[in-house]
């Protein structure tokens, strides 16, 4: 086996990350410098690296491993937020001290796991990434001091991940028997109607099971508010954005199998207005900022199924775009919840109150996110609607489109409820200080930024997703 | 005819944007307020050029600017003025120093921020009166929403939680289907660009849905009976220039939609609706009228008032004859400046006696002489008095009404007669009632009050006493929009489209 390893250097580059961790894990406590001193450092580099891989191309390890724009559009976005978390989880008020290191270790090898995700073409080889970015999550969930909620949190993410592992695998032996190869490439050829291979279809559905799962898509959605609730706000901000973003890739890339009018993609199509609309309905009952900020992905994996099921390269392009705005206004949240739970609480809707007294820049970082994920111009989350609305229109899928519409609508008011506690109710009592740092603020300043640019020159981000999308429909 | 050498409407839009972040820097409260007048009077002179190099008698779009925003979608950054747009940026503008003028002394906490808003207001309106892209303008329209929640939900009165989320909730469900539509136009249309997609004829069977997705969205923005209900609260709760900015520019944004939107994207259909939006129209007219006089809060008064003002705009736009069209426009300028007047008034005492209640303001006549004066003024434009601003449009919507059908003007008379009995009610009380609740008379207005209800006042009497220069600027565009809305309606009509069937058929679509 001939490959070029330049290829992989985000990769490797990660995996370099993981072993220095692993060295320090093994050795004493006081050893080295601090994880906490090094590791954002290196994260950096590692973005830096994917930047400049995200041009290249090629065809490595058996043809199970697709290195092409559109893995690189991930890889990259999915080193970026690895960076924003590690730096977020610096400070983990809730870790037992001598646990960083081991913390640190297995959110690496769970980027590390999406990364490879993101560039696996073949059904084994995406199993094994799924699998390697699953189970570095199931550990870290659980790590949260002394807490009940934490054990219960881990204990659900790995039953649930367990059944949907479990369902992918089963699927995946019935491709096998229907369609006689893994290779994404040889699947694209095979006819995906109902009528024509039924076994191959049905195997198909329990696959995207294991993907659904990950991006906590109705009906495989219960094990999300939970989790986030019991993990501590660093580690909920981790699970809530990076394996979303390796799911998405997938089902991209699963997509270009899917034309509009066909049995999976009418499936596909209706669980994902079931998702937003059971999502956004569950999330206005909601007071944990963070199980509001679950449901609200229920919802928006939701929202990704339109670009998914409407069979072009723009809907593609749209569904990546999204996933990517979404990482973006989510950590932007998630950022703000870190910096305000200081103590490492649970928030609740009434801990944000007078959040602009206290912390004005966190606060508007706040409003910036949340009207985000509202869909309100300028931000991130209005193009990456446009987009999803523009694609799925006219492609048989209006009904999803003004289904997507209303619940829009109606998530108007959990958002505008986080936003309203920090802008106009009084502050209560006994409130942790919130973060204010400049470390704070400038992470809070920039994530917004990000996230106001990429709705108001979304073009050029756009271009490269579309020529992404393009290159796996033809 | 001179040109204006520099990229006139972005100045316009992203001056203020761009200034309000300098209020970051400044510390002094009186600098605050004195930066921000400044910034205001500054944009009022960036737009003096447009008014001289303002082409009259053409229907086009003047200082059209155009770039490409995101090519791959169709998406540009495309201004441009007509005559519509035209006077409405001039409402925009002007009311900006007024507003700040009437907060001087009436805002008392983090008046940077509110300051902050206003600016911010600003640009979002001078871009929805501007865009001649779809989604350009859906951004602005949106972005105007917070700067206006925080007015309202930060410095109103002691119910702002609940009328702020009213508001909130109300504009933003209704144009969630909005941006839908624009999404569907851009599918069948093949772009963004409003002057391009008005070229096109689309189908009945579209235009059935898209009229209703924009009219939802544009009827609660007016608003039109009975999507009101989160006026009054907002505009009772509201601080005095939140209230201005409402009255004076944010309900025009619903109407302009109508005028800019509904009537030349969809004209088959606003004729189809057209009955409907008239009756509804007459409802708010006459709801709003009779609700007013039942009232004891002045705020409120004015506030269901112009649910009744707003429903004579939305009756003459959907008249489909010039008078209409212009009475309509007229009277968004006029309710612009009128009501604007009144509620800076009742700012004006509201910063006196601390209540709103007509019981706790009686026979300031005796003491403000000089406010009685302007409130009568207004009072009158209000109801149309002849001579006064008003008085114009309404009887130019009443002309149209009885071109187009007698029982139409007959409709609006109960409208006009309860307009001016719930005014005279107040202006009665405000000036010859018994003071029965304080002792110390209240100075009369100062001069900083002077300057800002002057400028209202002035444009009340030249528009009520001359007219004409009103009709150069708007009538071509609406001539060439009334014939534009009359031959796309019939060529549409003569595809021999039967409405309900169309409609089912285009259940079926969609569900299908």
């Amino acid at each position: 086996m001939t490959f070029d390893t330049s290829l992989i250097i985000p990769e490797l580059f990660q995996l370099l990350i993981i072993a220095l961790l692993f060295i320090q894990s093994v050795g004493k406590s006081s050893w080295g410098p601090k994880v906490s001193a090094w590791l954002p450092f290196m994260a950096a580099i590692g973005v830096v690296l994917t930047f400049t891989s995200l041009n290249s191309e090629g065809l490595i390890f058996w043809k199970a491993y697709k290195v092409d724009a559109l893995s690189q559009f991930f890889k990259l976005a999915i080193s970026a937020g690895f960076l924003v978390t590690v730096i977020n989880a610096v400070r983990q008020p809730t870790l037992r001290k001598d646990k960083t290191t081991d913390y640190f270790l297995f959110l690496a090898l769970s980027a590390w796991g999406l990364m490879l995700l993101s560039s696996a073409v073949e059904l084994l080889t995406i199993y094994l990434a799924l699998e390697l970015s699953s189970y570095s999550l199931y550990t870290v969930i659980a790590l949260r001091g002394e807490s009940r909620q934490a054990a219960e949190a881990g204990i659900k993410y790995i039953l649930f991940g367990a059944v949907a592992t479990a369902l992918a695998l089963y699927g995946f032996s019935y491709i096998l028997a229907g369609v006689h190869t893994t290779y994404l490439s040889e699947l694209i050829k095979a006819d995906w109607t109902f009528s024509a291979s039924p076994m191959a279809v049905t195997g198909m559905g329990l696959f995207l099971a294991g993907m659904f799962y990950k991006l906590a898509l109705f009906p495989f959605h219960f094990w999300c508010p939970d989790v986030y609730q019991g993990a501590s706000n660093e580690t909920a901000a981790f699970v809530a954005t990076l394996p979303k973003l390796g799911s998405v890739v997938i089902l991209v890339r699963l997509a270009a199998m899917f034309k509009p009018g066909y049995d999976i993609t009418t499936v596909i199509a209706v669980l994902g207005a079931l998702s937003m609309t059971f999502g956004n309905l569950a999330a206005l009952a909601q007071r944990d900022v963070k199980r509001i900020l679950g449901y609200s992905s229920v919802a928006h994996a939701g929202y990704i199924m339109i670009g998914l099921v409407s069979g072009t390269p723009e809907g593609l392009a749209a569904s990546s775009f999204y996933a990517l705005a979404y990482v973006a206004m989510n950590l932007t949240c998630f950022w703000v919840v870190s910096r305000v739970a200081s103590d490492g609480r649970n928030l609740d809707l009434d801990d944000l109150n007078g959040l602009y007294r206290r912390a004005p820049a966190l606060a508007f970082a706040l409003a910036v996110g949340a009207f985000a994920l509202v869909g309100l111009p300028p931000m991130a989350g209005f193009m990456g609607k446009l987009f999803l609305f523009s694609a799925g229109w006219n492609h048989g899928y209006n009904w999803l489109v003004i289904i997507a519409g209303i619940n829009t609508a109606i998530s108007i008011y959990y958002y505008l409820g986080l936003v309203r506690h920090a802008y106009t109710k009084d502050e209560a009592e006994d409130l942790p200080l919130p973060d204010t740092t400049a470390f704070s603020l400038v992470g809070a300043g920039v994530l917004s930024i990000v996230v106001l640019a990429l709705g108001i020159l979304p073009a050029q981000t756009f271009d490269f997703v579309v020529a992404a999308g393009s290159s796996i429909i033809h | 005819m001179q040109e204006v050498s520099y990229p006139v409407l972005t100045s316009l839009i992203f001056f203020p944007l761009i200034a309000a972040i300098g209020l970051a820097f400044i510390r002094n409260v009186t600098a605050v307020r004195v930066y921000t007048l400044a910034v205001s009077l500054v944009e009022l002179v960036i737009f003096i050029p447009t008014i001289f190099a303002f082409r009259l008698g053409t229907a086009d779009f003047q200082f059209v600017e155009r770039l490409q925003w995101v090519p791959k979608w169709g998406l540009e950054y495309y201004l441009g003025m007509d005559g519509i747009s035209f006077l409405m940026v001039v409402l925009t503008v002007v009311v900006l120093p007024l507003c700040v003028l009437c907060s001087w002394t009436y805002i008392k906490s983090r008046e940077k921020e509110f300051h902050f808003c206003l600016l911010f207001m600003t640009s979002a309106c001078v871009g929805v009166f501007t865009s001649l892209d779809l989604v350009l303008f859906y951004v602005f329209w949106e972005a105007m929403l917070v700067p206006m929640y925080l007015l309202i939900a930060v410095w109103g009165g002691p119910e702002k939680r609940y009328a702020s989320l009213k508001f909130f909730l109300y504009t933003l469900a209704g144009s969630a289907l909005l941006l839908v539509a624009i999404v569907a136009f851009r599918i069948a249309g093949g772009t963004f660009a409003i002057p391009e997609l008005m070229e096109k004829t689309f189908s009945f069977n579209f235009q059935f849905w898209a009229f209703l997705a924009l009219a939802l969205a544009f009827a609660i923005k007016v608003p039109m009976f009975p999507f009101h209900t989160w006026l009054p609260a907002a505009h009772v709760q509201a601080p005095t220039a939140g209230s201005v900015i409402l009255a004076s520019v944010l309900l025009k944004m619903g109407t302009y939609g109508f005028l800019r939107f509904n009537l030349p994207l969809t004209p088959a259909a606003s004729h189809y609706f057209a009955p409907m939006m008239i009756a509804v129209s007459i409802a708010s007219i006459i709801y709003g009228g009779v609700v007013a006089l039942g009232q004891s809060d002045i705020k409120k008064v004015i506030a269901y008032s112009s649910v009744g003002h707003m429903g004579f705009v939305t009756l003459g736009i959907f008249l489909f004859n010039l008078r209409g069209f212009e009475g309509a426009l007229f009277q968004m300028l006029n309710h612009g400046i009128t009501t604007g007047g009144l509620f800076m008034l009742i700012g004006a005492i509201y910063e006196r006696s601390h209540s709103r209640e007509m019981g706790d303001n009686l026979g300031l006549g005796k003491y403000m002489p000089a406010f009685m004066g302007f409130w009568g003024l207004f009072a009158l434009s209000s109801f149309g008095f002849p001579g006064t601003n008003s008085f114009v449009g309404e009887l130019l919507v009443f002309v149209g009404a009885f071109e187009k059908n007698p029982w139409i003007g007959a409709w609006m008379v109960p409208g006009a007669m309860v307009a001016a009995a719930y005014m005279l009610r107040v202006s009665l009380k405000l000036a010859w009632g018994k003071p029965s609740t304080w002792k110390k008379p209240w100075g009369d207005l100062n001069y900083r009050e002077w300057i800002y209800l002057a400028v209202p006042a002035v444009f009340v009497l030249y528009i009520g006493l001359a007219p004409g220069f009103l009709f150069k600027v708007v009538d071509s565009s609406l001539t060439n929009l009334e014939k534009h809305v009359q031959s796309k309606a019939q060529i549409v009509k003569a595809e021999g489209q039967k409405p309900l069937e169309t409609a089912w058929n285009s259940i079926r679509n969609i569900v299908k």
